[in-house]
C-alpha cells in the first residue's frame, strides 16, 4: 500500500515538474509547481513527518504559490512564445540531464553504499513537539539566524515599495 | 475489513448530513433575513418553504449549463471542482461527539483523527483560495478577475490573525489533534477555552470569528462579490452546478468555521455546564416546550387545519423529548446536540450579522486586517504564553 503510493504520488510529483517547464502559459507553470508541492507533502506524510508535510502545503503552496498566482494575474502576463530559443540549449539540454542524473545517482550510491533501505512509517520523530523541541535546542542558532533573514528581506521589501515621500 | 466498513458507514452518514445541512442552512438563511427585514422568506413550496432547497436543487441542474466562448476552458471547468473539493474535505477532521457503543461496535464520532488535525484543516482552507482565484481569471471578464483578485488577496490578509488566533488555545490545549484539543476542555462554562484560567481566550475568539467570516466571503467582508461594483463577482460568468458549486463551496465553509469555533474555544462536545447540575434535560426541555407551544396553539387554532396538524406536532415532540430521558439513548444524542447547539448558535450569527452590518470599503477591509486585528492578535498571542508560562 505504501509503496503504490510513494510510486503513484512520485510520478505525480515528476510529471507536474516537467509540466512546470513544458507549458508557456505562467498560470499554467504556476499550478502544476502547485502539484509538485502537494505530492512532496504526500510523500513526507508517508514517510512520517506530518508536521513538515502540512507546513509544507500551509507555507508553500497555500502562502507563497497564492501570492505567485497573484502578481500573475495582476500583470495578466500571457502565453509566452515558442520561438528565439537557442539552438545549444535545445541540442545539448536533454543529454546534460540525463548527464546530470546519472552523476548525481553515481555520487549518491558511492557516497553511502550502505545506507539503511527507506521504511514507510518507520520514522516516528516527525511530530509538531519533535520538530519543535529540536528547533529550539539543537537548531536554536540557525533558526534565529533564519528569522532574521526573513525580518531583513522584509524590512528590505518595504523600504523598496515606500513611495517616495514630497 | 471491520475498520473500512465503520469507517464507510461513517463517512455516508457525515456526508449525507453534511449535504442536508447545507441545503437547509440556504432555507434558515433565506427565512432569517426575511424576518429580519419584516418579510415572510420562501413560503410557496411545500409548508413554510420547507421544501423549497429541493426546488432549488432541480432548477440549478435543470438549467441550461453555459460555457462561454472566450473562458479558458481548463481553468474554467477546474476551479468550482477545486473550490467545492476543498470545502468539503475538512470536515473529515472535525470530532463531532465522544465515543459511542452502537451494536457492540466501539467508535468515536469523528471521521478520523489526525495528530496534526488543526494544520490539516488550515492547510485545506489555504488551498481553497485557488477555486476563487482561477475562477475569476479564467472567465476572462474583467469583473470576474477584480472579484477574484480582492478574494484572493482578503483571504491571504485574514489567514494570519487566524493563525495566530487559533495559536492561542492550543497553547492552553497543547495539543494539535482536535479531539483532544475538546478533551482538554471541561464539562462547563469556565472550562471552556474562551473562559479557562489562566489565560480567557474572550480576544481570540473574537479575532478568529471575524478572520472567518472574511475567510468565508460573508458580509461585511463580501467584497469579492459584491454586486453594486462588479456584478457578481468570480462567479459572474458561471451558471447552473458550477454557480451552486461555489455556493455550497460558502456554505461548507460557513459550516467548517463554526465547527472549529466551537472545537477551539466552546469545548466542542462538552456541555454548557455539568451533568451532575442536569444539562442532560436542557434538550429534553426544549423539545417538550416546542409541544406544549404546539399543543396551546392546536387548542386555540388560528386557521382550521391547526386544530389537526399541531397537535400532531406536540405529539412527536414530546416523544422526542421523552425518548431523550432514556440514558442509553441520551449517551449517544447528548453530545451530538451540544455540539450542533453551538455550531447552529454560530451559523446563526452568521446570519445575523448579514442582516444587520453594510459593506466593509476595500481599504478599510486591509487596513482592519493588517493595522488593528494583525497586531492584537499578536499581542494575544503573547500575552497568552506568558500566562501559561507562568502558571
Amino acid at each position: 500500500m505504501d509503496v503504490i503510493l510513494f510510486l503513484a504520488f512520485a510520478a505525480i510529483a515528476v510529471v507536474c515538474a516537467v509540466n512546470v517547464v513544458v507549458q508557456t502559459h505562467p498560470i499554467s507553470s504556476a499550478l502544476s509547481l502547485i502539484g509538485v508541492m502537494g505530492s512532496l507533502a504526500v510523500l513526507y506524510l508517508l514517510l512520517g513527518a506530518e508536521f513538515i508535510a502540512m507546513a509544507q502545503v500551509i507555507v508553500y503552496a497555500g502562502a507563497i504559490m497564492v501570492l505567485f498566482v497573484f502578481v500573475i494575474m495582476l500583470l495578466n502576463a500571457g502565453a509566452e512564445s515558442r520561438r528565439g530559443r537557442s539552438l545549444t540549449a535545445q541540442l545539448l539540454g536533454i543529454p546534460g540531464f540525463f548527464a546530470l542524473l546519472v552523476l548525481l545517482s553515481y555520487t549518491v550510491l558511492r557516497l553511502f553504499p550502505d545506507a539503511a533501505h527507506v521504511k514507510f512509517g518507520g520514522f516516528t520523530g516527525g511530530s509538531a513537539k519533535d520538530v519543535g523541541k529540536l528547533l529550539f535546542t539543537e537548531y536554536l542558532l540557525p533558526f534565529e539566524l533564519t528569522s532574521v533573514l526573513i525580518l531583513i528581506a522584509i524590512v528590505g521589501a518595504v523600504v523598496l515599495a515606500r513611495k517616495e515621500l514630497e | 475489513m471491520e475498520f473500512i466498513v465503520i469507517s464507510l458507514v461513517k463517512a455516508a452518514i457525515v456526508a449525507a448530513v453534511l449535504m442536508t445541512t447545507l441545503a437547509y442552512l440556504q432555507w434558515v438563511e433565506r427565512k432569517v433575513i426575511a424576518h429580519i427585514q419584516l418579510r415572510m422568506g420562501p413560503s410557496r413550496v411545500g409548508p413554510h418553504g420547507l421544501l423549497q432547497p429541493l426546488a432549488d436543487v432541480i432548477k440549478l441542474i435543470t438549467k441550461e449549463d453555459l460555457i462561454p466562448p472566450h473562458v479558458n476552458k481548463f481553468f474554467y471547468l477546474l476551479a468550482p471542482f477545486l473550490a467545492v473539493t476543498m470545502a468539503l474535505l475538512s470536515i473529515s477532521v472535525i470530532p463531532f461527539g465522544s465515543e459511542v457503543e452502537l451494536f457492540g461496535y466501539k467508535t468515536w464520532m469523528q471521521m478520523t483523527d489526525l495528530n496534526v488535525g488543526v494544520l490539516f484543516v488550515l492547510a485545506v482552507s489555504s488551498m481553497g483560495v485557488y477555486g476563487i482565484a482561477l475562477a475569476g481569471w479564467a472567465s476572462n471578464n474583467k469583473y470576474a478577475l477584480l472579484g477574484g483578485l480582492r478574494s484572493s488577496a482578503q483571504m491571504i490578509s485574514y489567514e494570519l490573525p487566524m493563525s495566530l488566533a487559533i495559536a492561542a488555545p492550543l497553547l492552553l490545549a497543547n495539543t494539535l489533534s482536535l479531539r483532544e484539543i475538546v478533551q482538554s476542555q471541561g464539562d462547563h462554562l469556565f472550562a471552556w477555552s474562551i473562559f479557562k484560567l489562566p489565560a480567557p481566550q474572550l480576544i481570540s475568539f473574537v479575532i478568529f470569528l471575524i478572520a472567518g467570516f472574511a475567510e468565508t466571503n460573508r458580509v461585511p467582508f463580501d467584497l469579492p462579490e459584491a454586486e453594486n461594483e462588479l456584478v457578481a463577482g468570480f462567479h459572474t460568468e458561471y451558471s447552473s452546478m458550477k454557480f451552486a458549486a461555489f455556493f455550497m463551496a460558502e456554505y461548507a465553509n460557513m459550516v467548517t468555521v463554526s465547527c472549529m469555533t466551537s472545537i477551539l474555544f466552546l469545548g466542542g462536545w462538552q456541555p454548557l455546564f455539568p451533568v451532575s447540575l442536569g444539562s442532560n434535560f436542557v434538550a429534553p426541555a426544549l423539545f417538550a416546550l416546542g409541544g406544549s407551544l404546539c399543543l396551546y396553539h392546536g387548542l386555540h387554532p388560528a386557521r382550521r387545519k391547526d386544530r389537526y396538524t399541531l397537535p400532531v406536532f406536540a405529539a412527536i415532540f414530546f416523544g422526542i423529548a421523552l425518548a431523550l430521558l432514556a440514558p442509553p439513548v441520551a449517551r449517544v444524542v447528548m453530545p451530538l446536540f451540544w455540539f450542533a447547539a453551538k455550531a447552529g448558535f454560530l451559523l446563526f450569527c452568521f446570519i445575523w450579522v448579514r442582516g444587520t452590518l453594510p459593506r466593509f470599503r476595500y481599504d478599510q477591509l486591509m487596513g482592519f486586517a493588517w493595522k488593528f486585528l494583525f497586531p492584537v492578535a499578536v499581542l494575544n498571542l503573547l500575552v497568552t504564553s506568558l500566562l501559561v508560562a507562568v502558571f
